[in-house]
């Protein structure tokens, strides 16, 4: 059971990394990787929002939309099959935790809030989070594997984010050709990133 | 705010690309690229659901309350992304699962959230379809080039028929399986952002 999480976890983290396989959550990625500090803050967030909506869209899927899962109601709704509609239920899951989060930081971390201010609602709209949600309907997961795939994935994100962020404050010294400088350069060192994590490709837990 | 109309669809392509120079939509622009096939379904949706949101928002301007609207603006697009969802799978099938997930992504991309609160927020709805449209080609222009690439010098082919014979079929060409790879699409959309760079040289950051 235990060896089962961390295998998945060790997966969602390394070998499927989130930003560097699946290319999600890329807007904010390249966007906020300028400074460390942004970064760590950003990744925190999205480890957060990430861990508590998959699990979340999990219930909802497995409760509300799937087909047959209104039968609690009464047998009448057995038959009814709503999963055409869990785009629309995710993302909402997804705005609202969001703006649970931005208000909660307000109130009790203002200095975090502060610092965060503008990624925040970006969080909302990073594909990183509404891909975790869909990854996680595509393969079956049940309600424990999506809490550790939720988590895994955020820290994925975390690492792929600051690492970028580091890189990016050392270049400030690089002689880089002009036109490549900015996001030219991002995107190349980005796939050089990806390139690394490949090594983890063959790992077997 | 004039916004003249040509320049509401033709800014889109070089002078105001949403890839290269807005920084939307990476995401999905790197994912499907390794066929020409699933980028051409890939871009047709784009254009469709930026288009068709970019006009609904823009009629719903003045009616959309301004402390909930990203809610208002992703029930949109949500709304639009599940049609097209369901369209491609009716038609499509096989492509839409290849697509798998990225079609979902949709609502996601920044294209058309970031167009949605930049540009049809403020402008009349006639403006707005103009320039869905143009973001949705400019969009689609990047998606293609890096298609074209990646499908030709990773398995020889264009749109699945064969332009380069490869060794394994009898030909000459031996692929070049990194280009099916993930870092191979940020290569080209890098090598392709500097291009751009070198071609509009007031694009270029000076501090990055």
């Amino acid at each position: 059971m235990f060896e089962e999480y961390l295998n998945l976890a060790v997966k969602a983290i390394f070998i499927e990394n989130m930003a560097l396989t699946f290319f999600l959550g890329m807007c904010s990625f390249l966007a906020v990787s300028k400074k460390v500090e942004t970064a760590v803050g950003l990744g925190l967030a999205v480890i957060f929002v990430l861990t508590v909506t998959v699990p979340a869209n999990n219930l909802i899927q497995t409760h509300l939309l799937n087909e047959g899962a209104l039968a609690w109601i009464s047998p009448e709704f057995a038959g009814v099959d709503l999963t055409f509609l869990n785009l629309l239920c995710f993302i909402g899951t997804i705005a609202a935790m969001v703006q649970l989060v931005e208000m909660t930081t307000d109130r009790f971390f203002p200095a975090l809030h502060a610092t965060l201010g503008i990624f925040l609602p970006l969080i909302a709209v990073n594909c990183a989070i509404l891909g975790g949600s869909l990854f996680m309907v595509e393969r079956d997961y049940d309600f424990g594997e999506s809490v550790v795939f939720g988590l895994g994935n955020g820290i994925g994100w975390f690492l792929a984010v600051v690492a970028l962020a580091s890189i990016r404050e050392r270049l400030r010294y690089s002689n880089v050709p002009h036109g490549l400088r900015g996001l030219g350069m991002t995107f190349v060192i980005t796939g050089l990133m990806a390139f690394g994590f490949m090594a983890f490709g063959g790992i077997q837990l | 705010m004039a916004v003249k109309k040509s320049e509401a669809a033709l800014d889109p392509l070089f002078n105001n690309n949403p890839i290269a120079l807005q920084v939307l939509g990476i995401c999905s622009a790197l994912a499907v690229t390794t066929k020409m096939e699933t980028s051409v379904v890939m871009c047709a949706a784009v254009i469709g659901v930026l288009t068709v949101s970019n006009l609904t928002i823009s009629i719903l301007r003045h009616q959309i309350p301004n402390s909930i609207r990203i809610i208002v603006q992703l029930t949109v697009i949500a709304s639009l992304v599940i049609v097209t969802d369901q369209i491609l799978k009716a038609y499509v099938f096989e492509i839409s699962k290849q697509l798998s997930v990225f079609v979902g992504l949709i609502i996601t991309n920044c294209i058309i959230m970031g167009r949605a609160e930049a540009f049809a927020m403020q402008n009349p709805p006639s403006l707005a379809i103009l320039d869905g449209i143009g973001n949705g080609i400019g969009y689609s222009a990047i998606l293609m080039v890096t298609a074209v690439l990646r499908e030709l010098f990773g398995s020889g082919k264009l749109y699945g028929y064969s332009i380069l014979p490869t060794v394994s079929e009898g030909g000459w060409y031996l692929p070049n399986g990194l280009m099916l790879l993930s870092p191979a699409a940020f290569f080209i959309i890098g090598g392709l952002i500097w291009a751009l760079r070198v071609y509009k040289p007031a694009q270029v950051e000076m501090d990055g």
